[in-house]
């Protein structure tokens, strides 16, 4: 509990965390504000509530969380966390709780926001969320949040530099997943095992138009939460390879 | 009390601390003295468990640092000033870490007194001078009340007046009966600020004694002769000093006669003497005599 304290904190004493948040919510919501706006009344969905959510805010919470580690190297304040707590591990995951928790709560946030707002925008589409699949494609954005944010804070502590993190999370994310699936036939066949697509797969609304949603024409073999399991499973792997690593090398 | 048993710490090819032993005792300031590139800061942090040796132990009344628990109350360190975030404000800094060791949060203002930030204690540490950043960091090492102190180089960038204040500090805390360790790569501070020394160069111990007995054992005096029978009068001495010859411009150096006494020897042999002057070997001089050979990089 004292170290979560210490993290909290820690991350609330600088400001990037709020300019994240903020930029998290412009870009989340905001999206949705545009898709709204340019939407015939009546022709919105709540797949379409949610594009923002989980693609563009999402990248801006990966950067976040990588960011709340490597700011720690890049100022070697990671030093004095280690002399003042010298389990390096309780020291990190403490801070990976803090920092997940906190993404999740604003992917709710992001996630109903963006709902809300269309519902605003838009009165005479049909957005009740009535299904468990429906529920699960908005509230489920908070676990997205958590889980990637374990993930950036796994591939922070490994590469210790902003610059280097978040090049590799957002290509990762953003182009490497999606490029795969152009190679001819095993492409998709890959994809169906990348982290990334697998937490697209998890939010995808059945029946819903395949052009809309993310991750379309993969063939998945894991159920939806299995896939989500799958990407959580992944995040914590590389967090553990990640606290491994940083208990031997020199701080 | 710090002990230091066969210390090694190499990284790749550099042997940045290589085969030390010293103990580092408590009531007193030891200063822990050598040329850069020495390791100094290198043993500091293995001391903190920041770095993992390479080979030997060094422990902390017996215990490594990461045995220590809420390390903070037994070992403040200040190793290098500007590991603060620049847009945390200075007490926001110590805060996270005092609720990190359990340490009241009154000694947050406190510290921010003793080491008189506490009228910019809400002001980012970013915006801090070197001064101000390694007074934020003294406080950082005070905080916990530690029974022992270590301080990388502590008066860097500070002007004479802080210069002063630290060491009257380190005094004072070390009357305290408390362990104070100290680095400097420059002597004449430490003769003012040590009563022990630990030097070393390039990573091996050269000398762990007290100041007083470095100083006098490296700038004892001597004197300079110049004859033009050299040869004669240094035998004659031979048999009741020390006596060497500059390679340079091949005067007689002589240790453990005064020069006095070494004119009417002279007059007695009837031997023509060029020059004869007392010398007395600067700190400086004495120590850079002495780490001449462990000085890693010389200035060209
Ligand atoms: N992390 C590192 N990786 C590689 N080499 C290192 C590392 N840290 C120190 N060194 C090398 O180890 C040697 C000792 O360095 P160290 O910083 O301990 O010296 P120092 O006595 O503190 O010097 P200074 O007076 O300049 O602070 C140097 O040759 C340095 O280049
Ligand atoms: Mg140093």
């Amino acid at each position: 509990m004292t170290l979560l304290a210490v993290e909290r904190i820690k991350l609330f004493s600088t400001r990037s965390p709020y300019w994240c948040t903020a930029l998290a919510l412009a870009l989340g919501v905001g999206l949705t504000a545009i898709i709204a706006g340019t939407t015939d009344n009546g022709q919105m969905s709540i797949g379409l509530t949610q594009f923002g959510s989980s693609q563009l805010a999402l990248a801006v919470v990966l950067v976040m969380s990588a960011l709340a580690v490597t700011t720690e190297y890049r100022f070697s304040t990671i030093r004095a966390t280690f002399l003042a707590v010298p389990n390096r591990t309780s020291a990190l995951v403490a801070k990976t709780v803090v920092v997940a928790f906190i993404a999740a709560v604003l992917g709710e946030i992001i996630a109903f926001g963006s709902w809300g707002l269309a519902k605003v925008m838009s009165p005479a589409s049909d957005l009740a969320i009535n299904t468990g699949a429906e529920w699960r494609h908005v509230a489920g954005v908070g676990l997205l949040y958590g889980i990637g944010a374990v993930l950036a804070i796994a591939v922070g502590i490994l590469v210790r530099q902003t610059a280097g993190a978040v090049a590799i999370l957002l290509v990762w994310n953003m182009l490497l997943e999606g490029l795969i699936g152009i190679i001819p036939k095993v492409g998709v066949k890959i994809q169906a095992w990348l982290p990334f697509q697998n937490a697209n797969h998890f939010l995808a609304l059945p029946g819903g138009d395949p052009a809309e949603q993310p991750g379309a024409g993969i063939d998945f073999k894991l159920s939806q939460w299995g896939s989500l399991a799958y990407f959580a499973g992944i995040a914590i792997a590389l967090l553990v390879v990640a606290l491994i690593v940083a208990k031997r090398r020199d701080a | 009390m710090i002990q230091a048993v066969r210390l090694r710490k190499h990284y790749g090819r550099t042997k940045a601390v290589d085969d030390l032993s010293f103990t580092v005792k408590p009531g007193r300031v030891t200063g822990f003295l050598g040329p850069n590139g020495a390791g100094k800061s290198t043993t500091m942090r293995m001391v903190l468990g920041l770095d993992t040796p390479t080979n030997g132990d060094v422990t902390i009344d017996g215990k490594h640092y990461a045995e220590l628990k809420e390390p903070l109350r037994k070992v403040g360190a200040l190793l290098d000033a500007k590991w603060t975030h620049p847009n945390r404000s200075a007490r926001s800094h110590l805060k996270w870490m005092a609720v990190s060791n359990k340490i009241p949060l009154k000694r947050v203002d406190e510290v921010l007194e003793i080491v008189g930030l506490a009228e910019v204690a809400n002001k980012k540490a970013g915006g801090f001078s070197l001064g101000m950043s390694q007074r934020l960091g003294i406080a950082g090492a005070l905080l916990g009340d530690p029974e022992v102190l270590l301080f990388d180089e502590p008066v860097n960038g500070l002007d004479p007046e802080g210069i002063l204040w630290i060491r009257q500090f380190m005094h004072r805390l070390a009357d305290e009966g408390r362990t104070v360790f100290v680095s400097s790569h420059l002597l004449s501070e430490m003769a003012q600020t040590a009563q022990d020394l630990i030097v070393i160069g390039k990573g091996q111990l050269i000398a762990q004694t007290t100041t007083e007995q470095f100083i006098s054992d490296a700038t004892q005096d001597h004197v300079r002769v110049r004859s033009p029978h050299a040869l004669k009068l240094r035998e004659i001495l031979a048999a009741s000093a020390t006596v060497t010859e500059d390679a340079v411009n091949g005067a007689l150096v002589v240790h453990g006669l005064p020069a006095p006494q070494i004119g009417e020897i002279a007059a007695e042999n009837q031997i023509v003497l060029h020059e004869l002057s007392p010398q007395r070997g600067s700190l400086e001089e004495a120590f850079m005599q002495l780490t001449k050979e462990s000085v890693e990089y010389h200035a060209h």
